[in-house]
């Protein structure tokens, strides 16, 4: 057999894992009706605040800490132009991933190939050695779990506390809101602080867990997938949750048949996660009753209160 | 008896315009106050200030006995005051429990909150699932969601904006036995409207404002109609002419037409037929959320429908775009203003070419001439007394009368075989609303067939030659207007819904 | 308290002011970065913005990138702002871009090594088809299954990269360049060359197609329906649909006029300036016509002018490199600067700052 289905399934796991935690936290922010285009900005931007931080420190933890920093730095920036500064929220996306591009690059020059400190596993060894469930259940970093644990607080929080209540009404109609006396730009900007959070520490999994290396725009198109997870899972966080794993299968999946030289062309592998997110996209858009219903109504809008 | 609410000198001024002038009155427990005015008299902006919205330049209120001075609504409703929007803060996507959670302090769980839901909607006559989502409701179920809202904070003073401008006569009778039941128990009522019959069926006593200031005060039971129109208005409005006349040819007709509707929440509209004659008024009546925005979109070719189903004299034009049914001479005035009938930002001359270009040969080879489109964006501000700087304002800079003034106006110096216009005067001036209606007039004296879509009764039943109204996507047949009772009406807005429910 | 107030007419002083100011306040932060880099911030400043026109000694060679590096940025953004005035979100032009190099390139390296004076056009002709093509991918899928063209127009640009990868290290790679990636020489070559038309400018076809693009550009948005389409869809998407603008003709349009120009830069590139196909001649135009687009106001001039400025940062930035050790990756963080500010500034043209007590926001 090429490919071993047990480590294959660990693979994915960690490769599904930044995405995983980028997406909820984009799912967060567009739950609250913003659309931040920037979640490959505040990804990368985590993942050189987290490289750099764990390789001086010493410390993997201060390492993810200062990644959700880093993702956070941005996401305010995106909150002060899009909430105070009522700017495009297309454009200011835009600008917050080209810009994370760029300082996150000259953040990180000269720490390519810098020694990091090992990452704590929960779980003790002997765990791990159980066949099958043990490397798949038990073999990962405590950020997996952490992950995980995230997706049933978002999904607790959005449909069973009256702060989910309100964070999705004002993603449903801010005007309403406003007038019931809610603090749209308020919630708006901490939904957003949440979302750079997320997707910093997703940042910092990347390079200080999954790669254990610091390479520029080493998220290669992460966030865009994280993005395109959020529709694809039509705003649901369990949804979410099972989109990262299929696109994680698949790219742990494309990896492994490249290194096994299969008659497959690279180009088409390297491109496969890319096309199959694209045309499970196409897929989840064209049923237009769910995606109509699911999507926040005011996703994108600019709020501005007048009267 | 002690006033529940005393207002004295009551002032607020916005950039250009005093909203409000030194306003006072007071009301007592358990009475139903009418605040009565016409659109932009400072009904709204004085409610704003009791509700928290808006604070006052000057002036003070007292609640029973004790200052007043809400800094936010969350303030006004701990002191006991809820408001009933005449816009529904509402959220489409959750539903009615989650509504109703929004509008309180402190909720109770989502089963309690069920619970009482049910019991308070009993109590007060006002059924209602808590469970459904609120896009699905209908206007009047909407209105419920948020009275009950209110009720479950136990107010003592409940103000009410507009209420029954979305409701049929029969909803409006089962809201005026729900006040009257509140009103008997303790609670007050502050009853915002411009319907004089309503005012002095329901309400005990009356505060008249006209621009921004109290011109008077009333009991309304003991004054007429004509009166408060008089306080009100400040001087007799001149109404429509409408000379007799023979119907022509069958412009236009519709046959089973049904189309599914674009957006989640909207309606489909059913197996409508009806048909226009030249020089006729049809007038369309029917609650808002019953299939008007589908029914014009239908017309205006937004939606493309079945050839056959829309027959402009004897040509299937059903499956033709928007500039294809305005060449052939079928023009269309859709509600919403800024949006939709006009581009918020973009100047008046540049909103003249968005209908006019074909027929008035605003382009050659799809080069825009200017100087031509200027000109017609002239004519329309001049025809039709549009209040505006000139035409390179920014038709969202006009005031609401100005730009239904200046949308109707560029629809009617086209010279429309057929015009279908909808809620021709929603938050229209009455001065504005009557030249309006006036011009529609005589757009069917020169021959044209007019339809119009509109909630307001009176309206349609001052210029239709016939009636039909429309329910749930169904429309009745039209009758002829003249002699039309207003319980017959009511039977023809309801109707259609209680065939559908019974066979459903 | 302050407050925004939403003005009735945007104010022309700062539509024009905002850019001109954002320049200066991202000079002042761009400084500051570069002075916490331990550089001299006001020589840092001087070297990107003023010696490659200039100075003596580098304005020889600088000049003339200017033109070469502004051509593509401009002739991308052109076609990008008439889909973003229209709410058409093609961020994928970096993708269209290198297909329609690829496209191009196949064709005149299909044709090696004839230099039959049809094959030039010929390349153009593929290029063009190929950026079409590949903005065609989310403008079809937009239009007629809903799915959002921001994503797949930029998922798109990986699967160019792959196919770029794949060219110059496999099928378009140069059979006798001894097994190293990259294609033959397109510029060295009579017959598949786009070269400098005036000696000394950095003139070449693809700046004239981008002086074109501009012109064309601002007779359409002024003067045509079609540009008033754009605007209308743009800005009141009901509005248009009433006005019987058909939304998917113009998603299609848009999209495909900005593919076309985008990949007429590819091959305007690899024919030229960048000489073959190799698997990193791609430099993120794409990315930075969007910077292009917004800080010209998605007005045609305003592109123009931009570019200009958006290349001197380029040159400058390399100068910088070379004169002061200033990292590549600052200059890339300097230009997404530039956007914040523009961004920042543009509430001023829309809203005027009150100030109001107590009040109630």
């Amino acid at each position: 057999m090429i490919v071993d289905p047990v480590t294959l399934i660990v693979a994915l796991i960690t490769v599904a894992t930044p995405i995983l935690l980028a997406a909820i936290g984009e799912l967060v922010v567009e739950k609250a009706g913003v659309l931040n285009l920037g979640v490959e900005g505040m990804m990368i931007m985590g993942a050189v605040c987290g490289f750099v931080v764990a390789h001086h420190s010493g410390s993997a933890f201060l390492g993810f800490v200062a990644g959700m920093g880093g993702g956070i730095a941005l996401a305010f920036l995106f909150a002060i132009l899009t909430q105070i500064l009522l700017a495009n929220q297309v454009a200011s996306g835009l600008a917050l991933t080209l810009f994370g591009l760029g300082l996150a690059a000259l953040i990180g020059v000269g720490y390519g190939g810098l020694a990091l400190p090992a990452v704590f596993r929960p779980f003790p060894d002997a765990l791990h050695d159980i066949p099958v469930a043990g490397p798949i259940l038990f073999s990962h970093s405590v950020l997996v779990y952490v992950a995980l644990i995230l997706v049933a607080a978002v999904w607790y929080g959005l449909t069973r506390t009256r702060i989910g209540l309100v964070l999705r009404a004002v993603g449903e109609n801010h005007d309403a809101a406003h007038a019931l006396g809610y603090k749209v730009v308020r919630i708006r900007i901490a939904a957003i602080l949440f979302g750079g959070a997320c997707a910093g520490l997703g940042g910092a999994f990347l390079s200080v867990v999954r790669v254990q290396n610091w390479l520029e725009a080493m998220t290669a198109g992460a966030g865009w997938i994280a993005l395109a997870l959020v529709v694809f899972a039509s705003w649901k966080p369990w949804r979410v949750l099972l989109g990262a794993w299929l696109f994680g299968g698949i790219a742990a999946l494309q990896l492994r048949l490249q290194a096994a030289e299969v008659g497959v062309p690279v180009a088409l592998l390297d491109a496969s996660p890319y096309l199959i997110t694209i045309i499970v996209l196409v897929i989840i858009s064209s049923d237009r009753s769910r995606a109509a219903l699911n999507a926040p109504a005011m996703l994108g809008r600019i709020f501005h209160a007048s009267g | 008896m002690t006033a529940l609410l005393e207002i004295e000198g009551l002032c607020k001024a916005y950039p250009g315009v005093v909203a409000n002038d030194d306003i006072f009155f007071s009301i007592a427990p358990g009475e139903i106050h009418a605040l009565l005015g016409e659109n932009g008299a400072g009904k709204s902006t004085l409610v704003k200030m009791i509700y928290g919205l808006v604070k006052p330049d000057r002036g003070t209120m007292r609640l029973r006995g004790a200052a007043y001075a809400p800094g936010a609504p969350r303030a006004a409703r701990a002191a006991g005051v809820a408001m009933v929007f005449q816009h529904f803060s509402l959220f489409e996507a959750l539903s009615v429990a989650e509504n109703i959670a929004l509008g309180m302090e402190d909720p109770p769980k989502s089963r309690d909150l069920a619970q009482r839901i049910t019991t308070v909607s009993q109590t007060y006559g006002l059924p209602l699932d808590p469970h459904r989502l609120v896009g699905d409701l209908s206007a009047g179920e909407r209105q419920r969601v948020e009275i009950i809202r209110c009720l479950l904070q136990d107010p003592k003073l409940l103000i009410m904006d507009e209420p029954t401008s979305v409701l049929t006569p029969q909803e409006v009778e089962i809201l005026f036995h729900t006040l009257r039941k509140l009103a008997a128990e303790g609670t007050a009522i502050l009853y915002i409207s411009h319907k004089l019959e309503e005012i002095r069926t329901l309400c005990d006593a009356a505060t008249i404002l006209r621009l921004g200031r109290k011109v008077g005060a009333c009991t309304p039971r003991e004054v007429t109609a004509a009166h408060m129109a008089e306080l009100m208005v400040g001087k007799s409005l001149s109404q429509p002419a409408r000379p007799d006349h023979d119907p022509g040819a069958v412009l236009l007709e519709v046959r089973a037409l049904s189309a599914t509707p674009a957006n989640p929440f909207g309606t489909a509209l059913r197996d409508i037929a009806f048909l226009v004659r030249e020089g006729e008024v049809l007038g369309i009546g029917g609650v808002a959320g019953n299939g008007q925005d589908e029914l014009l979109a239908a017309l205006s070719g937004e939606t493309r429908v079945a050839p056959d189903a829309i027959m402009f004299k004897q040509q299937g034009i059903g499956a033709l775009g928007p500039n294809a049914r305005r060449a052939l001479g079928l023009l269309c005035a859709p509600e919403e203003r800024l949006g939709h009938a006009a581009a918020p930002e973009m100047s008046l001359t540049e909103n003249a070419l968005l209908t006019g270009r074909l027929r008035q040969g605003l382009d050659r080879h799809g080069f825009v001439d200017w100087a031509r489109t200027r000109a017609f964006a002239n004519r329309i501000i001049s025809r039709f007394d549009v209040r505006t700087p000139g035409p390179w304002v920014a038709a969202r800079a006009l005031s609401g009368g100005n730009l239904q003034k200046f949308v109707i106006g560029r629809e009617i110096l086209q010279e429309p075989m057929v015009l279908v216009v909808n809620q021709p005067t929603w938050g229209v001036d009455a001065s504005a609303a009557a030249a309006i209606r006036q011009a529609l007039l005589d757009l069917a004296q020169g021959g044209a067939a007019v339809i119009v879509i509109s909630q307001d009764l009176d309206e349609l039943l001052e210029i239709s030659d016939r009636f039909c109204a429309l329910s749930e996507g169904r429309l009745s047949a039209p009758r002829p207007a003249r002699g039309l009772s207003m319980e017959e009406i009511g039977l023809m807005l309801g109707g259609a819904h209680d065939m559908h429910e019974a066979v459903a | 308290m302050i407050v925004l107030e939403k003005r009735p007419q945007p104010a022309q002083a700062w539509v024009i002011g905002g850019p001109v100011l954002a320049v200066l306040l991202t000079m002042i932060a761009g400084g500051a970065m570069f002075a916490a880099l331990g550089k001299d911030p006001v020589e840092a400043i001087r070297i990107i913005f003023w010696d490659p026109l200039f100075s003596e000694q580098f304005a020889g060679y600088s000049r003339p990138q200017l033109l070469v590096k502004a051509g593509p940025l401009i002739l991308i953004a052109i076609g990008l702002s008439l889909g973003f005035r229209a709410g058409i979100w093609n961020i994928g032009a970096e993708g269209q871009y290198i297909v329609g190099a690829l496209c191009g390139a196949a064709f005149g390296l299909a044709f090696w090594p004839s230099t039959h004076p049809l094959i030039f056009p010929g390349m153009l002709v593929a290029g063009l088809t190929g950026g079409v093509l590949w903005a065609m991918i989310p403008a079809l899928l937009r239009v007629y299954a809903r799915t959002n063209e921001i994503l797949v127009s930029l998922l798109l640009v990986y699967v160019a990269e792959a196919m770029l990868a794949s060219a110059a290290t496999g099928w378009l790679r140069n059979p006798e360049g001894s097994g190293f990636p990259g294609s033959r020489n397109l510029a060295r070559h009579a017959g598949t060359d786009n070269p400098e038309l005036i000696a000394g400018t950095g003139m070449h076809l693809g700046v004239v197609a981008a002086f074109v693009a501009v012109i064309a550009a601002h007779v359409i948005m002024t003067r045509h329906i079609l540009g008033y389409q754009i605007r209308l869809a743009g800005q009141a998407p009901r509005a248009a649909g009433f006005g019987g603008v058909n939304a998917g003709r113009l998603v299609i349009l848009c999209m495909g006029v900005s593919g076309a120009l985008a990949g007429a830069a590819g091959l305007f590139e690899v024919a030229g300036p960048a000489g073959r196909i190799s698997i990193d001649f791609n430099v993120g135009y794409g990315f930075t016509a969007i910077i292009v687009a917004f800080l010209g106001r998605l007005n045609p001039i305003g592109i123009l002018l931009a570019g200009l400025l958006m290349a001197l940062t380029f040159i400058g930035g390399e100068l910088a490199q070379l004169m002061l050790g200033i990292p590549a990756p600052a200059i890339q963080a300097f230009q997404g600067m530039l956007l914040f500010f523009l961004l920042a500034l543009d509430v001023m043209a829309n809203y005027r700052i009150r100030r109001k007590r107590g009040a109630l926001a």
